[in-house]
């Protein structure tokens, strides 16, 4: 892959998005400049010097803002090619191209007003029929008179408007990310939310009032979790695409995992984390790979078990000792082939025992695993 | 009560100094991008790029190992067939249907343990020496414990053959001891060897009675002093009673009989019988149970599971399954002997022996790497109906929940992602959405993999993806200007819009060129010219052209008027078939009858009139020429065909 570096905005750019490769190549970005952006990637034509490779045109600037843009995320993909912009001083807009060969013509559908500046938005990503669109916005907004720093709009199919559906009462401390999850079919949501820790919601969807006029859903909320591991502000949240691990980024310069059991209890199963050390070069192009599951990268450790799965299984009575697995590294000469008298059906041979207990030779073990 | 938490696994992220900076990431399919940021910025911004790296993290390296393959692979070929195993058969068929699908794990897993020993004894790097032989170590670990739950649950072996069986474990898993033996039977005379007495104890340990007393046998001849003793014992191990598998005693019987003999032996032992001889002694104590006696070879044995089978054969060879639990403690309590803690093995396999399958299956988890062991044993506990009678409420998820991690696992790999979706069609609850999920993401680097990815659409009528994975194709296709196969992926995503669209395109060319590309798919569109009107425009349009090839005229003017009479074609392009209708105008022949060139005037006329943005026409001196041009051929042409058509045939 290619280094590409885009001039774009006259301003830090907040966040990028990508659109679904449905519509082809294409990244939408946002910015302190109070503009957002919608890029294509295209291939040159024949009959110009860039024939052949591909480069990025941007398409289209929004100017609607008249703050800095502080999120930007494309619509579910049955939605059409639409996205949503927050800005600092409260407003969600939300457009659409309506073409969406041309990326260029993209007209404002809606503005929401949120009443409070706004520094996240997140999409309902179910395309169930029983769904209408949602999207859920933060606010990091610090006075404390002001509560509710999370708001969930729903699309109203009879006003054809956005009306405000639920205020998360819970949530008073500014909002720096905000997550939906993958629906997987199910009739309820998950949504997470960074803030001063991380909390997992679940939204359950009650009976649309039928007396109402096209009633807004009313939803049953629950916090599922909150970890405060970050013990600092958390800026980041994001699903992986099964929704079954959230990640969070932290003041505190860590990753860190999320994952629910089937018990649907959530709890931390690893963390990423700088250590300082500097890098050779001052700008390399290599991937490194760390694996998960270990301090040290050797494939060997990572054999050597983690910790992670113990919180997939609700506890039992009394906590069990040990919980590291000790190798040893010795390799052994090649195994006899000794006819079995018994066990005819299993093969003939033998592999030096997993784990020694002789007492009286001395046990050749490897270094324990660090940090685990 | 929660468990007291260890940490969660760290993964070093060499750069970013938390104390600095902060990490973003993002989500792969299968992994996680990390990379160097800094949160909580002001807006302005000096736009200066940072010189950090991307990091990919991911988890479960295991599936990429080569020689790990043949077991992903062929246990796939297990599973499948587990489930579409008959459920009809009942009982003892049954049970022995599921037995010899464990077997076949475990021969499975024995396979890839040779695989891997010879792999880490020919290679040079001592790195991966070491690597290899820790995943031998790992796989020997796992099939020791396979082969445990596989007695006691899959089989759930009764008292007498549960002995047998745990006999049979032992002597496959413990082969500390080969070497020494093999060393002591093909020496010369191995009644001098000095390590003699231990193999005679290993045999004896392990219930080997027949090769015992072959040993012993060899002692007896080179030292006839000890004759008297030697049959005496030889007569005890000869009678020992063992349990049997056929039906010929009952368990009282067995038990009676082993009294009997116990306390035969017993007698000979407190009449000092075996004074002299220390060795014989020290069997015939084993003979009768004598615990300390059994510990003092603790180094023959090597393992607390040894010692707790030896303890079961001298001392209750009728022990029930459900009493193996307060054997198997206290066997690895006087075992271990306080001076060293259990291990992750040990307590895995004291759980099977207490049956308490749960925890088995939480702790394998906990230690193996990647979920094959975990979601593998427990489909089949489940298909032996063994997590539901535990009163485990939550049998059938813990199934489906392992085999969703583990084929979402496979999912990362290049090839082995197919052995996932197969999985993920069992698992009757999440199964399908994950596949959904997963199957979109997959990287469609060439054509084939995406055909083979939309086979398995198809066939699971999974019409949203297939739709979709077109469509990327499609897109993928057209920014890269291959016209053809974007149009041919938007026909099987059944894409009318994105169909028209390309159509579009192509006539545009063929506007700008005067020719088409990829005729041969234009050609053969067959009935799915039918998805858009436009496309059916493409395909009839084009046939015009051949026809005009072939010289077939008339039907060439046919076609062509039909086209625009019929609106098939768009507005946009009826100045284009008009002037494609100049040559037949102008042939020799006469092709427009009277009605075809009236019919070819009013077209033109309502081109031209009417509409303001038709208006256009008339500004633009090429269009003003070509509009006269086609006024005058088609006057010429009336006059002619006036003329033909009242002319009289013949005469």
């Amino acid at each position: 892959c290619s280094d590409v570096i885009l001039q774009t905005h006259s301003g830090s750019v907040w966040r990028v998005t990508w659109a679904h490769p449905e519509f082809g190549q294409v990244l939408a970005s946002c910015s302190f400049d109070r503009t957002a952006a919608v890029w294509e990637e295209i291939v040159g034509e024949s009959n110009d010097k860039l024939r052949g490779q591909s480069h990025w045109v941007k398409r289209t600037t929004l100017v609607d803002s008249r703050t800095s843009v502080t999120d930007v995320k494309f619509a579910p993909k049955h939605m059409g090619l639409m996205l949503a912009t927050c800005s600092a001083d409260g407003v969600v807009r939300i457009y659409e191209a309506p073409d969406v060969m041309n990326l260029s013509q993209w007209s404002l559908q809606h503005e929401i007003s949120c009443k409070l500046s706004c520094s996240c938005i997140s999409w309902n990503p179910s395309s169930s029929r029983a769904h209408s669109p949602m999207i859920a916005v933060g606010s990091d907004d610090n006075s404390p008179n002001i509560l509710a720093k999370v708001q969930i709009y729903e699309y109203n199919e009879n006003t054809r408007k956005y009306a405000k559906a639920e205020a998360l009462m819970t949530v008073s401390d500014p909002v720096h990310d905000i997550a939906f999850a993958p629906n997987l079919g199910r009739s309820f949501h998950i949504l997470a939310v960074a803030t001063k820790d991380v909390r997992i919601f679940t939204l359950k969807p009650l009976r649309k009032e039928l007396t109402s006029s096209g009633g807004l859903t009313k939803f049953e909320i629950h916090i599922v979790a909150q970890f405060d591991n970050h013990n600092s502000q958390v800026w980041r949240v994001s699903w992986n695409i099964t929704g079954t691990v959230l990640a969070s980024s932290g003041d505190d310069g860590c990753v860190r995992l999320w994952k629910a059991n089937y018990m649907d209890n959530w709890k931390c199963t690893g963390i990423l984390k700088g250590n300082g050390s500097p890098v050779n070069g001052s700008s390399q192009q290599g991937i490194f790979n760390a694996s998960l599951g270990s301090a040290n990268t050797s494939l060997q450790n990572s054999l050597n078990g983690s910790s992670a799965s113990r919180y997939f299984f609700p506890p039992l009575d009394s906590p069990r000792a040990g919980s590291r697995w000790s190798s040893h590294a010795q390799l052994l000469p090649p195994p006899p082939l000794i006819e079995q008298s018994c066990d005819a059906d299993t093969a003939n041979l033998q592999y030096p025992h997993p784990r020694r207990r002789c007492v009286s030779r001395p046990l050749n073990l490897l270094p324990e695993n660090e940090g685990v | 009560m929660d468990e007291p938490d260890a940490e969660p696994p760290l993964v070093v992220v060499p750069g970013a100094d938390p104390s600095a900076r902060q990490l973003c990431f993002a989500w792969g399919p299968a992994e996680v991008l990390v990379c160097e940021t800094l949160f909580g910025r002001a807006g302005t911004g000096d736009g200066a790029p940072s010189s950090s790296c991307v990091f990919v993290v991911r988890r479960d390296q295991d599936i990429y190992i080569q020689t790990l393959r043949k077991l992903f692979n062929e246990s796939h070929g297990i599973f499948m067939g587990l489930q579409r195993s008959e459920e009809e058969l009942a009982g003892k068929s049954r049970k022995a249907q599921l037995v010899q699908v464990s077997k076949n794990y475990r021969s499975v897993i024995r396979a890839c343990m040779e695989d891997m020993h010879q792999a880490a004894v020919s290679t040079q790097d001592p790195a991966l020496q070491g690597q290899y032989s820790t995943q031998v170590s790992i796989l020997s670990a796992m099939e020791l414990i396979w082969n445990l739950c596989e007695i006691l649950l899959v089989e759930a072996a009764t008292a007498g053959p549960l002995l047998l069986r745990l006999l049979d474990w032992v002597r496959l898993h413990v082969c500390d001891v080969d070497s020494m033996v093999r060393e002591v039977l093909s020496s010369e005379s191995p009644s001098k060897h000095k390590l003699f007495w231990n193999v005679v104890d290993v045999f004896v340990l392990q219930g080997r009675m027949d090769e015992a007393r072959h040993l012993l046998s060899k002692e007896a001849s080179a030292n006839p002093t000890s004759m008297n003793m030697y049959k005496i014992l030889d007569d005890l191990m000869k009678k020992m009673p063992v349990p049997s598998l056929g039906n010929t005693q009952t368990l009282t019987e067995l038990e009676l009989k082993w009294q009997h003999w116990h306390e035969e032996c017993q007698r000979y032992l407190q009449d000092g019988t075996f004074a002299s001889n220390p060795h014989m002694e020290s069997i015939c104590k084993i003979l009768v149970g004598d615990e300390d006696a059994i510990l003092e070879k603790k180094e023959l044995m090597s393992t607390w599971y040894h010692f707790l089978v030896t303890r079961l054969l001298y001392s209750h060879p009728t022990v029930k399954p459900m009493e193996l639990r307060f054997y198997a403690q206290s066997s690895m309590d006087l075992f271990l002997g306080g001076e060293s803690s259990p291990e992750p093995l040990d307590m895995i396999l004291m759980a099977a022996f207490e049956f308490e399958m749960h925890q088995v299956i939480k702790e394998c988890s906990i230690v193996l790497s990647n979920w094959w062991f975990v979601a593998h044993l427990t489909d089949l506990l489940d298909h032996c109906k063994l997590l539901q009678s535990h009163n485990l409420y939550f049998g059938s998820n813990m199934r489906e929940f392992l085999l969703l991690e583990y084929a979402s696992g496979l999912f990362s790999h290049h090839s082995l992602w197919q052995l996932g979706v197969d999985y993920f069609d069992h698992c009757p609850e999440y199964g399908r959405v994950y596949l959904e999920l997963h199957i979109e993401r997959i990287p469609l680097s060439t054509e084939q993999k995406a055909l083979k990815v939309l086979r398995i659409c198809e066939q699971r009528q999974m019409h949203e993806q297939v739709r979709s994975i077109c469509k990327i194709m499609a897109m993928k296709a057209l920014r890269n200007n291959r016209l053809g196969s974007a149009l041919s992926w938007s026909i099987r995503a059944k894409d009318a819009a994105f169909a028209t669209l390309i159509s579009d395109r192509f006539l545009k060319d063929y506007c700008e060129r005067g020719c088409f590309s990829d005729l041969d798919l234009i050609d053969n569109l067959g009935p799915s010219m039918l998805l858009s009107d436009r496309l059916t425009f493409l395909g009839k349009y084009r046939e015009f052209h051949r026809l005009y090839g072939e010289k077939r005229f008339p039907e060439a003017a046919r076609l062509l008027l039909t086209l625009m009479t019929a609106h098939i074609a768009p507005c946009s392009f009826w100045m284009t078939l008009l002037t494609d209708a100049l040559p037949l105008l102008e042939q020799k022949e006469v092709i427009f009858s009277a009605e075809q060139t009236y019919e070819l005037m009013r077209c033109l006329e309502d081109l031209t009139t009417g509409n303001p943005e038709k208006q256009k026409f008339q500004d633009d001196d090429i269009e003003t020429t070509k509009v006269e041009m086609l006024r005058l051929a088609l006057a010429r042409n009336l006059a002619r065909v006036i003329v033909k058509e009242g002319t009289v045939e013949g005469s």
